[in-house]
């Protein structure tokens, strides 16, 4: 249970960072912190106690219950894949900004009114 | 029914194929782009005929095993065909309007893969029957649409663009925490088997946990109320078909479509009844909200992006009445906003391309150079305002008898002002850009390329006589089977899995 | 960006053959051990960044050019999509696994499992272009240059 509470820290970790942090950079890095504590939470949930890796092999044979569910793992892959595209995203636009602006501070990125 | 995974499959394949052959010319992209858009439009409509079935597919032909789904799934039900029908339609018109307006930008190749993705995506996200592929199609469209709104590279879209990027990438991971708690629960991901297994467990705290976690973060891509700093940025940053793209289908498939999906079919609203209770309060209050701070603007962008944080609003509103005649009346009204609030993003693209100036304060007299823009917005305005007999005004009746009918009498009240204040900012809107004196700067606007007033024509009529989806034939075939999947609730797992 | 020494040059040098050796056996062994398309693309992107890192970016851009990393990554999505689509014009099913049903092959051997090794090396060609692609704008080039 331990392992889950923590997880869920490390998400409110990267929330904290979201809604504090004034650097571009370092809110990117706050989402990044966030995805990645989810993933952990992903693996986390198909562990299974002593289990092998989900490989087919001669000799676990076809014993699922001997094998960590694999599920997971796959959704985890996905979502990593994800995140890399909205975090090149994220930083390409990070640079961009500060090429227009010449600051990643978000209090003096402001041509747009609320 | 092999077309189903067609819907996907065709924007995505043309989305790859146009980089490669953009070596060739954008004009190449362009076209391949538009036939893409073109057939799965057709076949939008084509589909409509099985709109009271429930169709299910596997992908790569792996059935279920003693009724439990292995593979994933696409589902087609009453709903889905609706979402599909406002997704091509609008995407079509978007489509055939960027081959001309896309021309003030570089790089066009690349905008029309992004537009294809987008597409795809949306497609993939109204068809999907499998929570985490569901995912993987909003952020397909998400990441498109990141993209799309900088496409300027200007300093503001940028702003913008990464603003809605921070925004919808908390949203995300919420939803994806959300589906591992869900995974974790019930073991499954295809939504209809979940939605047994969540019968089985009943109520416990987790499942409320998932609940507001897919609350909070569906209403973030939403953009209701409290949740809605970015889209004022982000959708007038965007070029004009991306914008009408955005508020008149992006956020209500990823939104509401995706809140009506979770609450109603998979968790179950009898069960879940504080969601209604929420979705009433989320939605009086963008539609209030939304619409003062619309009354306020000197953009024309940013006061259409304000005005579908209102409408938004009254469709979620709507969908928090709980009942069948509530559902109607959202439905109705999203079909509704999809037409005019597009058409009239695609007239404010107009006035952008022919004077580069979204400020109201320094157009006026448009109508005089500009017949076809000024005509089609007019009727796009009056529409959004409620003015009988065109479409927005039944959607807006029905909501507020249906409202009426379950005893909220307040609320009906304010739906009915927040109207009044809706037609007020869009005469504003008319009085400042389209009728008056026409300034000396701009004696030289002349009317738009042919193919952007053909879009605009097109939408205009859409949205005058969305009204006749009312007539019951109509309705027999489009809205009602669409209510019946919202009103059946549970059922659909029945439906989807058999017995 | 500028080159590194002669040491790092010729190290690196040394490396990449076999780096970009292990991401082609990953990519082939994708459905029989872990790892696949995406680790594997990663290892060969790996090896043109450590090209380009020990170079020098002026020395590869005009290469760069050449290879074209974006339109390798057009290339690997369509190849991927359109393994996706042969199985719904062969078989009716979207992603239908066309060549198992003809040749189902062994479990555990190097040529089996239909078209999943395939769809393996499409992602590979993609994710390697996509990855060194991302590199090359945010590293690399300038302001307004284009790919």
């Amino acid at each position: 249970m331990i392992v889950y509470v923590l997880a869920i820290l490390l998400f409110l970790i990267g929330l904290y960072g979201i809604v504090v942090k004034r650097n571009l950079i370092k809110i990117v890095i706050s989402l990044m912190i966030m995805e990645y504590a989810i993933n952990l939470f992903f693996a986390l949930i198909g562990y299974r106690e002593g289990g092998a890796a989900p490989i087919h092999t001669e000799e676990l044979g076809d014993n699922m219950v001997l094998f960590v569910d694999p599920l997971p793992q796959a959704l985890v892959l996905t979502a990593i894949v994800i995140g890399l595209g909205t975090t090149a995203l994220l930083v390409s636009f990070a640079v961009r900004i500060y090429e227009k602006y010449d600051t990643f501070d978000v209090r003096k990125i402001r041509k747009l009114r609320g | 029914m092999n077309v189903l995974p067609l819907f996907v499959a065709i924007p995505l394949g043309a989305a790859f194929l146009t980089p490669i052959l953009s070596k060739a010319g954008n004009r190449i992209s362009a076209v391949l782009g538009l036939c893409a858009n073109g057939f799965i439009m057709g076949l939008s409509i084509w589909i409509i005929q099985y709109s009271k079935d429930t169709i299910v597919y596997f992908a790569g032909g792996w059935q279920p095993i003693a009724g439990i789904p292995i593979g994933i799934a696409m589902v087609m039900d009453g709903l889905t065909v609706v979402m599909l029908l406002i997704i091509n339609v609008v995407g079509f018109f978007a489509m055939l309007y960027s081959l001309n307006y896309m021309t003030r930008y570089t790089e066009t190749g690349k905008y029309y893969t992004l537009f294809l993705l987008m597409m795809g995506g949306l497609n993939g996200v109204v068809l999907s029957g499998d929570l985490f592929n569901l995912f993987v199609f909003l952020e397909i469209t998400a990441i498109a649409s990141y993209s799309l709104v900088a496409f300027g590279v200007e300093a503001e879209e940028l702003e913008a663009s990464f603003k809605y990027q921070v925004l919808g990438g908390t949203a995300s991971a919420m939803i994806l925490l959300g589906i591992a708690v869900f995974y974790q629960l019930t073991g499954t991901l295809n939504l209809a088997d979940a939605s047994r297994v969540i019968e089985g467990i009943g109520l416990n705290p987790a499942v409320i946990f998932v609940g507001i976690l897919f609350l909070v973060g569906f209403s973030l891509k939403a953009a209701l109320m409290p949740f809605h700093a970015w889209l004022p940025d982000a959708h007038p940053s965007a070029p004009a078909p991306i914008s009408a793209m955005l508020s008149g289908v992006v956020i209500k498939v990823l939104g509401v479509y995706t809140l009506i999906r979770m609450f109603f079919n998979i968790f179950g609203i009898g069960r879940m009844s504080f969601v209604l209770i929420v979705f009433l309060i989320l939605g009086t209050l963008s539609m209030v909200a939304g619409a003062f701070l619309a009354l306020s603007q000197k953009d024309f962008k940013r006061l259409l992006a304000y005005s579908s944080i209102s409408q938004i609003g009254y469709v979620i509103f709507a969908f928090g009445l709980g009942t069948p005649l509530g559902f109607l009346g959202g439905l109705f009204h999203l079909i509704n906003h999809a037409s005019f609030k597009s058409l009239l993003f695609l007239n404010s693209g107009a006035v952008v391309y022919r004077t580069d100036n979204r400020d109201m304060e320094k157009m006026g007299g448009f109508s005089q150079r500009m017949p076809v823009t000024g005509t089609t917005s007019l009727m796009g305005s009056l529409s959004i305002g409620g003015i009988p007999p065109l479409g927005g005004f039944w959607s807006k009746l029905v909501i507020v008898i249906a409202a009426v009918e379950s005893h909220h009498f307040i609320l009906a009240g304010i739906a009915v002002l927040t109207s009044i204040i809706t037609l007020a900012y869009y005469l504003k809107v008319q009085k400042m850009t389209f009728f008056g004196k026409l300034s000396d700067l701009y004696k030289g606007v002349k009317e738009v390329p042919v193919l952007m007033c053909v879009s605009m024509v097109t939408l205009a009529i859409l949205s005058l006589g969305l009204g006749v989806l009312l007539l019951p034939q109509l309705r027999n075939i489009i809205l009602d089977p669409a209510v019946n999947v919202i009103a059946g609730g549970l059922d659909y797992a029945k439906m989807v899995l058999g017995g | 960006m500028k080159g590194m020494t002669l040491i790092v040059k010729q190290i690196s040098q040394l490396m990449v053959p076999s780096i970009f050796l292990l991401g082609i056996y990953v990519i082939l062994h994708g459905h029989l051990t872990p790892g696949g398309g995406f680790a594997g693309g990663i290892l060969i992107a790996g090896c043109f960044v450590l090209l380009v890192l020990a170079y020098g970016s002026d020395e590869v851009k005009s290469e760069v050019r050449k290879w074209r990393a974006s339109f390798s990554e057009s290339l690997g999505i369509f190849m991927f999509w359109f393994l996706a689509v042969l199985g719904l014009v062969q078989g009716s099913y979207f992603f239908y696994n066309i060549i198992a049903k003809i040749n189902p092959g062994h479990p555990g051997q190097l040529f089996s499992a239909g078209i999943i090794p395939l769809c393996n090396m499409a992602i590979g060609i993609e994710v390697a272009g996509a990855l060194f692609a991302i590199f090359i704008t945010l590293a690399v080039l300038k302001a307004g240059e284009k790919l």
